[in-house]
């Protein structure tokens, strides 16, 4: 069989790593200048959904399952709020992450480096999710029964 | 009475934030919880956990200051403050109450209402747009405003479609909610951007300070308090932006109707409170004449036009939901008259009203949860078949209407002697004449329930079949509550009337 889409399925799978790759530049410039999590798990998420939109909507769900992406929405969430909880668990006030170390100065950036991810990994899957919901939607009426 | 020792002091010291952190963390939890029917425990701790919380709070307020809360321990003008006074504390805890109750009333109306395998994610969002709910009233930082608004919007929509395995109109009520509350929180958004233009700073406070500095500032400000008047006047249901309520409240799913009668509509009200008088100050110009032709107008008019229409409703669920925008005209009223004793006023109804309205829905609701209608005709000979729930019905009717030794009397009587204060005798009217019509429209149900017979089924009559004690439990709660602030028992009626002149004396008296 010949493929109409060779062209752009070679060159999607050459793009998705550095798509992904370059989410995690932002995420990690995040502390010195323009980025953070917002704009590395959209980059992220861009990743999957142009995999969904080369190859299919099942071969990006048996990629990354919707079940997992329901577990990833919440743990991100979890994750910045369990940061805040630590803070609350080593004596500060919520979400000051100058207790997270010795040098209040590295508790901050450690505080903001998992407050990041947190956001990075609810992100991704929100926007999976919703690029999930809205592709698997199927018509209630069938055309023909208008 | 202090009961300031049954609470540690970490809740005094931590508790304004545990207030928003616990609900939210735990609905992502919930959400993605194997065991579905853990769900409603540990929703169930959640609401008890954050109502002992809020009480401690409360307690504070009255037997020593108000709390203020900074994030992360950054200082206010620059982080963000959580604030816990005299204004923001009796909402938090009502909240917390209502959550509570709802709940309890959850777990038999789940079973007819909600798919099993949507309970988890119902429990989840119903956490969240509670944790939201709260973040609006606790914070001081404007923007937060905006986004804990948000938070519990969102979650909102969610919970209303969720009615659309019973009703399918939930889903087009949902839709239409969804179009009419972004607009609102747009415009909101738009008033902070005029505002952040005008002072260059979110915090409510500094904002506050800024503005009266610059005497209420130029035509910037003026925009952006009525874009703001806007946006929460959407929330709010004020009288002509009330369209997607009636619609909202009949379709959700009825828990949900419950929850959002007696919280979400006070918790917009109490923003339109704290930017009204905290954030700009009534003595502007502009505010003034705002209140007294904008607020006050459409005060009267929605009172007076929104219980015409629920008197010609023939849904039970839709003449209460008309009947919650003629009684947010009552508290808008009291607001607008902008004396401490109108505020005062407006803010006991605003209490009592939530209790009244939570105390009705879950009637109806249990009702619905025996027989699946709530047309009036269908009330026919209800004190037969369900003489507890429709006691509690009773309960809560009298108190809609204003009868003495009921909530309802207490707060009307206030917001009357308010206006005669002031001399607006037409107002005096109008609030008797909306009574009037009140006693129509819960009268019309009531008669249909005492006098009429019950159904017949297959040709023998329906003898009894009461709700269940999970549902008996909050309704009965709540009208006996009721009861209790018209009879003053226990001094619980002292309470709710010094809370809401602690709360008008924060509003007019001093900043911050």
């Amino acid at each position: 069989m010949h493929d109409p889409h060779v062209i752009l399925k070679v060159i999607s799978k050459f793009l998705v790593p550095f798509i992904a790759l370059f989410a995690f530049y932002v995420q990690f410039h995040g502390d010195f200048g323009p980025g953070g999590g917002f704009q590395a798990g959209v980059i992220l998420a861009a990743a999957v959904i142009l995999y969904a939109l080369i190859f299919g909507l099942d071969a990006a769900k048996k990629a990354f399952p919707p079940s997992w992406v329901r577990v990833g929405m919440s743990l991100g969430v979890l994750l910045y709020g369990g940061t805040g909880v630590l803070t609350w668990i080593l004596g500060g006030d919520f979400l000051s992450y100058g207790v997270l170390a010795h040098d209040p100065a590295h508790g901050q950036h450690y505080g903001i480096i998992a407050v990041e991810l947190g956001i990075l990994c609810s992100v991704t899957n929100v926007m999976i999710a919703i690029f999930y919901a809205f592709g698997s939607r199927q018509p209630e009426v069938d055309e023909d029964n208008w | 009475m202090s009961f300031m020792p049954l609470f540690p002091q970490w809740i005094f010291e931590q508790g304004p934030a545990f207030l928003i952190v616990l609900p939210l963390l735990m609905g992502a939890i919930i959400a993605i919880l194997p065991n579905r029917s853990m769900a409603w425990w540990f929703t169930f701790f959640v609401t008890l956990i954050c109502t002992y919380t809020a009480f401690g709070l409360f307690q504070h307020i009255y037997f020593d200051s108000f709390l203020l809360y900074t994030m992360g321990g950054w200082a206010p003008p620059h982080g963000i403050s959580l604030i816990v006074d005299g204004l923001s504390a009796p909402i938090l805890l009502l909240i917390s109450v209502m959550a509570m109750l709802t709940v309890i009333y959850a777990l038999p109306a789940s079973i007819s209402e909600i798919e099993p395998k949507k309970r988890g994610p119902f429990y989840a969002a119903f956490l969240i747009c509670f944790a939201g709910l709260m973040g609006m009233v606790i914070t001081g930082d404007a923007f937060n405003v905006f986004v804990f608004l948000e938070v519990s919007s969102i979650s909102t929509y969610a919970l209303v479609a969720m009615g659309a395995a019973r009703d399918r109109r939930s889903l087009a009520a949902a839709y239409n909610y969804l179009i009419m509350g972004s607009i609102g929180a747009t415009f909101f958004v738009i008033g902070l951007g005029f505002l952040f233009m005008e002072t260059g700073t979110l915090n409510m406070a500094e904002m506050s300070a800024i503005l009266s500095d610059l005497d209420g500032g130029t035509r910037v400000s003026k925009v952006g308090y009525g874009f703001i008047v806007v946006g929460l006047g959407l929330k709010i249901a004020m009288f002509p932006l009330h369209t997607w309520l009636p619609r909202a409240y009949a379709y959700a799913p009825t828990k949900i109707t419950i929850f959002l009668a007696s919280t979400a509509t006070k918790a917009a009200i109490y923003l339109l409170l704290r930017f009204t008088f905290t954030v700009f100050d009534p003595s502007f110009d502009y505010i003034s004449i705002m209140l007294k032709y904008l607020i006050v107008g459409a005060a009267v008019v929605g009172m007076v036009f929104a219980s015409f229409q629920a008197i010609f409703q023939s849904d039970v669920r839709r003449v209460l939901a008309y009947s919650s925008v003629a009684q947010v005209g009552y508290i808008l009223l009291g607001i607008g008259i902008a004396t401490s004793s109108g505020l005062a006023a407006g803010y006991l109804h605003l209490l009592n009203h939530a209790i009244i309205k939570g105390c009705l829905f879950i009637s109806v609701g249990a009702f619905w949860y025996r027989f699946g209608i709530t047309r009036v005709d269908d009330f026919s000979g209800l004190f037969k078949t369900m003489p507890l729930t429709m006691g509690a019905f009773t309960l809560g009717g009298l108190s809609l209407i204003g009868v003495p030794f009921t909530a309802g009397f207490v707060s009307k009587v206030k917001l009357i002697l308010a206006a005669a204060e002031q001399e607006m005798w037409w107002a005096v009217l109008v609030i008797v004449f909306s009574s009037v019509l009140a006693i129509v429209y819960i009268g019309r149900i009531i008669m249909a329930a005492y006098f009429g017979s019950p159904p017949k089924i297959n040709g023998s009559t329906f003898t009894k079949n009461e709700a269940p004690f999970m549902m008996l439990f909050p309704m009965w709660a709540l009208g006996l509550m009721s009861i209790a602030i018209g009879l003053n028992a226990f001094g619980i009626g002292d309470t709710f009337v010094s809370a809401s002149e602690i709360a008008a004396s924060v509003l007019l008296g001093g900043r911050g």
